[in-house]
């Protein structure tokens, strides 16, 4: 009797294992369209409405708790704000100057510069679940395919570019954030038109870096990085040019390293998204 | 699935705290962060359902619980469900070897399947490539989450047997010693 409970015991163990392993590998050697990613789109199309539904029920809890960990935060960010708002005050009146001259160039080359994301259809959308890892990769969102969302569509939200569509049902989709692993977004230094590649810092949704600098370029904290947009026919980039992405805040330059490593903050806060917005016709990247 | 066997009662109670406590975490405690983290509920569930029940439904439970996970949030599949499986069965054979009753119990139990759960995500992870540098802030947010969910442990534990008790067949050896505790079999109250 001991011994058929002792395998019986080691059998279910054995076998749960090898189900998780034979997952495991399946997955991760599939393509993106086959059966277990199609199954999971359908699971996720099935479990949403509930999430969507359990999420709105429970929004005041979490915006009760919000409230506590928002008013430990709020005095740092003041003094935080008010340090931005004096320097923000000097470049303003640099800037003011430097925006007539724009205008009139602009209006010599007849080239609108400006991001424009009212004319990329956007769709606005609610995020109702977060992935509980520790990695800040993924967050579903409320809005699908029937909603226009497919799948490498950018996300955006008030603050700047928060990640890309990476699967789509019905009515939810998965967001895949700049801060995943597996993210790497063509982004240039706006000040000065350097180019490189985002690349999250795994583990640290605050830290960003802007990757393939050469050690010759000049970067200075506290200029902005922007999405580069589409630089080339053959690798075309799925963000419009112009979209906020973070602020410098170092820049390593080692003696033998033949790249800088420039520290970005990103503006989006990944850590409290609530509305964000997907661009479903982002003009100047790739077409999804 | 128990020592004393399973019950449809019993497994109606697991997948209702298992699906239950799944949810509540991605659509609530997932998005309240403290101290730039936030709990991770599912590893304290699954570990609970081990403690209270043996070791081949904790397991079960935390094959499901990761299934569910995996799918619900489009990660790679197997991987959440490897590593619930591993902390269900460890906490079920904790029952089924020493039985300990002491309240530090689940305390300890949360850590080590909290500590299970995150370390073990971020080896498979590597394990499956990663690209990216990434940032010793990942080993502090780890730590912090393992002490943040060994303080929830207990309260965790408390609703999960509070939930599955009724269920639970009636084991013996619990029997005995609750009435020599209690002095049902005490030599002084037979005296």
């Amino acid at each position: 009797m001991y011994d058929k409970t002792v395998r019986r015991r080691r059998a279910v163990l054995v076998l749960l294992v090898v189900c998780s392993l034979i997952l495991l590998t399946a997955y991760f050697g599939e393509s993106p369209g086959s059966p277990l990613h199609s199954v999971q789109r359908g699971f996720l199309g099935v479990v949403s409405p509930v999430q969507d539904g359990a999420s709105r029920a429970l929004k005041p809890v979490r915006d009760l708790f919000g409230w506590f960990g928002d008013t430990l935060d709020a005095k740092k960010q003041r003094d935080e704000l008010q340090k931005e708002l004096q320097s923000a005050r000097k470049e303003a009146i640099a800037n003011a100057a430097a925006a007539r001259d724009n205008v009139a160039l602009q209006k010599l080359v007849k080239l609108d510069t400006q991001i424009g994301t009212d004319q990329m259809n956007p769709v606005t959308a609610r995020v109702i679940t977060r992935s509980p890892t520790l990695w800040y990769s993924t967050v579903s969102i409320n809005k699908g395919t029937s909603s226009g969302v497919k799948v490498d569509q950018p996300v955006i939200n008030g603050d700047g570019l928060v990640g890309t569509i990476t699967a789509a049902s019905g009515n939810s989709s998965i967001v895949t954030l700049i801060t995943d692993h597996t993210s790497g977004v063509s982004a240039l230094v706006n000040e000065s038109g350097v180019a490189g590649v985002v690349q999250p810092a795994v583990g640290n949704p605050n830290d960003l870096l802007l990757q393939y600098i050469r050690r010759g370029d000049q970067i200075a904290v506290g200029q902005n990085v922007v999405t580069a947009g589409s630089k080339s026919a053959r690798y075309e980039s799925l963000f419009p040019p112009g979209i906020p992405v973070g602020r410098v805040t170092k820049v390593d330059n080692q003696e033998l390293d033949v790249y800088q490593r420039v520290h970005v903050k990103p503006f989006a806060q990944l850590r409290k998204l609530d509305i964000v917005q997907v661009l479903t016709a982002p003009q100047g990247a790739a077409t999804p | 699935m128990t020592a004393g066997g399973s019950t449809p009662k019993l497994v109606i109670r697991v997948v209702v705290l298992a699906l239950g406590a799944a949810l509540l975490e991605i659509v609530a405690v997932s998005q309240i962060s403290v101290f730039g983290v936030n709990a991770d509920l599912t590893p304290l569930v699954v570990m609970s359902i081990g403690l209270l029940t043996g070791s081949v439904s904790g397991a079960a439970a935390g094959f499901g619980m990761g299934l569910f996970l995996d799918l619900a949030l489009v990660q790679t599949l197997g991987l959440q469900s490897l590593i619930y499986t591993v902390i269900g069965y460890a906490a079920g054979r904790i029952r089924e070897l020493r039985d300990p009753q002491g309240a530090i119990v689940p305390l300890a139990a949360g850590a080590v399947a909290t500590a299970i759960a995150t370390i073990g995500y971020s080896i498979v992870q590597f394990l499956l490539g990663v690209d990216a540098p990434v940032s010793f802030l990942l080993v502090r947010d780890i730590l912090t989450t393992i002490v943040f969910n060994t303080v929830l442990a207990v309260p965790v534990f408390a609703v999960a047997r509070r939930w599955l008790t009724p269920a639970l067949p009636d084991d013996p050896a619990r029997r005995r010693r609750r009435a020599y505790t209690t002095g049902g079999l005490s030599p002084l109250s037979r005296a």
